[in-house]
């Protein structure tokens, strides 16, 4: 349908008020990340013996991981199911995963403590640890990411290679390595594309699998054998707001008209991909009575059922009504709660659910660890403005009315 | 996919099946690495008398010395002051002493010692990304420090709170807790703990062995004990076991099942990778379904 559509770079000013002060949040956390290089995970972190795992894991690991879901969900529905429609899509979804699964290797390489043996799980195996699994899962994903980004660079430059300086003379075999890349990509995108879905289903769920083992010094409302359940089908009902939150607020920043019935439709999933998440969830908390906390009033109960009726249950209905799902605004904040509930769930999963014993504080985030999560945030926002404006990303209208993504992955 | 063929499928496809074969035949073995039989009977164990300590803090001396940490002067160790709060292992110290009231008899107040349990089916070792930690034929939880990553998920796993992190570390921050003397027992020698004890509150021995002391003594003297080892059963067993005149959870024991604590994370990791099955099932249903809704796609497009 969408034949005079094309994606292009997009052509907008990089630097706008907004934009800076992005830039100013990132620059902060770029500070607080230095000085955890330089003094050690103690100097900048409220991290102990007792509460080993802060908000770089919660947030910064595990709901990123989730919050990328948009990447294999759109993969899986553009070129599996090969819903053209949906095509538009894709090549976003795709960045913002790429995008988040470097920032959430980041992360990782951010929070332990050896970050430069990060590599060791490639070659010391452990199959036992669910630890290990994610890594692996994560760092397979992350190549496959990167694998599935190149035909939006061999379109970009292949014909246009242009090195500065004494390097133009590579530029006729860069240019040819890129023409071979295309053709090899086009015949074998296929496996990556499914091995992608693959792995993150894979990954996706472990993630759930990793407190389970914290046993009894997880909070009762939280842990639960099916974990890794409830945290892929919640990767799968979190994937789709993602896309349309970021396609109407990149749309709005670039002063460009939102692919209103194309999110609209896609919203119409997220309704019961919610039901699902919703049911499981409803269904395990019966099942080992563990609704028996929340009669008590303490910080557990209430975040859960912030969770649950925040995050869950109100953008379940607005995502089921047409009126929500016709309006601009209404899909922006329905997949805004959605993505806010994901949020909580693991930060609730991996820091408020978390009880060791032979303590009686808590563990709350440092400034320091406050400001390095917005900061590769903020990154991240900035690497995706950048590289929507370079690489052929957004679909726009185009003059032309025969001309079609000629590099697009399904068939001609 | 334009030029793709269904040979060029077919061929990538068995490709990744081949590979995926490859991998199953070599980690069957790996994956029951944990599993309990590799350990010895005749592994050894400490039984800690609790009603027999006197507080000595010796242990807590000898510990530091013999792991090469600063232990200062012995005498130091007679100040009890330290009993007004409840200690836990450091960095540099794995073993310390908590004092709680005996209502029985109030001048002997019980002493509990706390290092780390070297449990037979330990979660660290089934937790450490990188294998780093080992459970010895002899019984000895340990762990292999150039392996480490310092992710502390061990911490997040342990049931009894043990392994501590040197935070204050930017380069090599390691992994700290009991090692039970590993080199020391290699040597014929006593753990330095049981070594210095001068009451005998702790009995190093098999720990077969120690269960049967164990139990001798509760059955003599039935006023002086309560009838429970500790470290018995609780998850799955574990080399150091505690007698107690009190119970045990007024004694700040975590209060744990006998189901091994890496049981229920291990199993859903099997079964979700029962020999690649289910992610290779995965990816054929949908590389069936790509291949389908493709040709369907071709067929509606060569009717138009």
């Amino acid at each position: 349908m969408e034949h005079n559509h094309k994606p292009i770079p997009v052509k907008h000013r990089y630097f706008t008020p907004g934009v800076i002060g992005i830039a100013i949040v990132a620059a902060f956390g770029m500070v607080f990340l230095l000085a955890r290089f330089l003094f050690g995970l103690g100097a900048v972190t409220n991290l102990d013996n007792f509460y080993p795992w802060g908000i770089w894991i919660g947030l910064d690991v595990a709901a990123g991981v989730a919050l990328a879901a948009g990447g294999f969900t759109t993969a899986a529905l553009g070129h599996i199911w090969h819903r053209d429609k949906y095509e538009v899509l894709v090549r976003p979804a795709l960045l913002t995963a790429m995008l988040g699964y470097t920032f959430v290797a980041l992360s990782v390489v951010t929070d332990i403590g050896r970050w430069y043996s990060v590599w060791h799980p490639l070659i010391m195996w452990n199959g036992n640890s669910a630890l290990f699994e994610v890594g692996i899962c994560v760092m397979t994903y992350l190549t496959v990411l990167y694998i599935e980004f190149l035909p939006m660079v061999t379109e970009r430059f292949m014909g246009r290679v242009n090195l500065p300086g004494f390097l133009k003379v590579f530029n006729k075999i860069v240019d040819k390595i890129l023409h071979v890349l295309d053709r090899t990509l086009n015949k074998v995108m296929f496996v990556f594309i499914i091995a992608g879905v693959v792995l993150s289903c894979l990954h996706q769920s472990s993630i759930g699998t990793l407190m389970i083992i914290a046993g009894p010094k997880m909070h009762p409302l939280w842990q639960t054998p099916v974990l890794p359940l409830l945290f892929l089908l919640s990767a799968f009902a979190v994937g789709f707001p993602m896309v349309i939150m970021e396609s109407l607020a990149s749309s709005r920043s670039f002063g460009m008209k939102p692919e209103k019935d194309v999110l609209s439709s896609l919203a119409r999933f997220v309704g019961p991909l919610l039901g699902i998440y919703l049911a499981f969830k409803i269904g395990d908390m019966f099942i080992r009575e563990s609704f028996v906390y929340l009669a008590e009033l303490n910080t557990a109960s209430i975040m859960f059922t912030i969770e649950m009726v925040v995050g869950v249950i109100i953008p379940l209905r607005m995502f089921l009504s047409p009126a929500v799902r016709a309006s601009s605004a209404g899909l922006f904040i329905a997949s805004i709660l959605v993505i806010f509930g994901v949020l909580l769930n693991r930060f609730n999963n991996f820091v408020i659910a978390y009880d060791p014993p032979y303590t009686d504080t808590s563990y709350f985030p440092s400034i320091g660890e406050i400001a390095v999560t917005l900061g590769f945030v903020a990154l991240e926002i900035l690497l995706f403005r950048a590289f929507v404006m370079i690489f052929p990303i957004i679909s726009q209208p185009v003059k032309s009315t025969i001309q079609k993504a000629k590099y697009a992955i399904k068939g001609a | 996919m334009g030029k793709q063929t269904r040979r060029d499928f077919l061929k990538v496809t068995a490709a990744i099946g081949g590979t995926a074969a490859g991998i199953t035949a070599l980690t069957p073995k790996q994956a029951k690495a944990a599993s309990p039989e590799i350990l010895s009977e005749d592994r050894m164990g400490v039984l800690v008398d609790t009603t027999v300590c006197i507080g000595c803090r010796r242990c807590e001396w000898m510990c530091k010395k013999v792991h090469g940490y600063d232990a200062g002067d012995i005498e130091t160790y007679s100040n009890e002051e330290v009993f007004g709060r409840m200690r836990r292992p450091q960095n540099e110290g794995y073993t310390v002493l908590n004092r709680y009231d005996n209502t029985k008899n109030p001048i002997t107040p019980y002493h509990v010692k706390v290092q780390c349990m070297h449990c037979d089916r330990p979660a660290c070792v089934s937790a450490c990304i990188v294998g780093a930690f080992t459970k010895t034929e002899k019984g000895a939880v340990i762990w292999d420090t150039d392996k480490c990553i310092g992710c502390r998920y061990c911490m997040v796993a342990c049931p009894f709170q043990i392994p501590t992190f040197e935070y204050d570390k930017a380069i090599e921050p390691d992994i700290r807790k009991c090692d039970f003397c590993y080199e020391r027992t290699a040597e014929g020698l006593l753990p330095g703990c049981v070594d210095i004890c001068p009451v005998e509150a702790l009995t190093y021995g098999k720990r077969r062995d120690l269960i049967t002391i164990a139990e001798k003594r509760m059955k003599l003297y039935p006023d002086r004990y309560i009838n429970r080892i500790f470290g018995h059963t609780e998850v799955g067993g574990t080399s150091w076991m505690y007698l107690a005149g009190k119970d045990f959870s007024e004694l700040d024991f975590p209060k744990l099942s006998d189901a091994p604590a890496p049981g229920v994370s291990e199993s859903i990791q099997h079964g979700i990778f029962a020999y690649f099955v289910p992610p290779l099932a995965l990816y054929a249903l949908l590389g069936g379904i790509m291949w389908v809704t493709k040709n369907k796609e071709k067929k509606s497009g060569e009717e138009e």
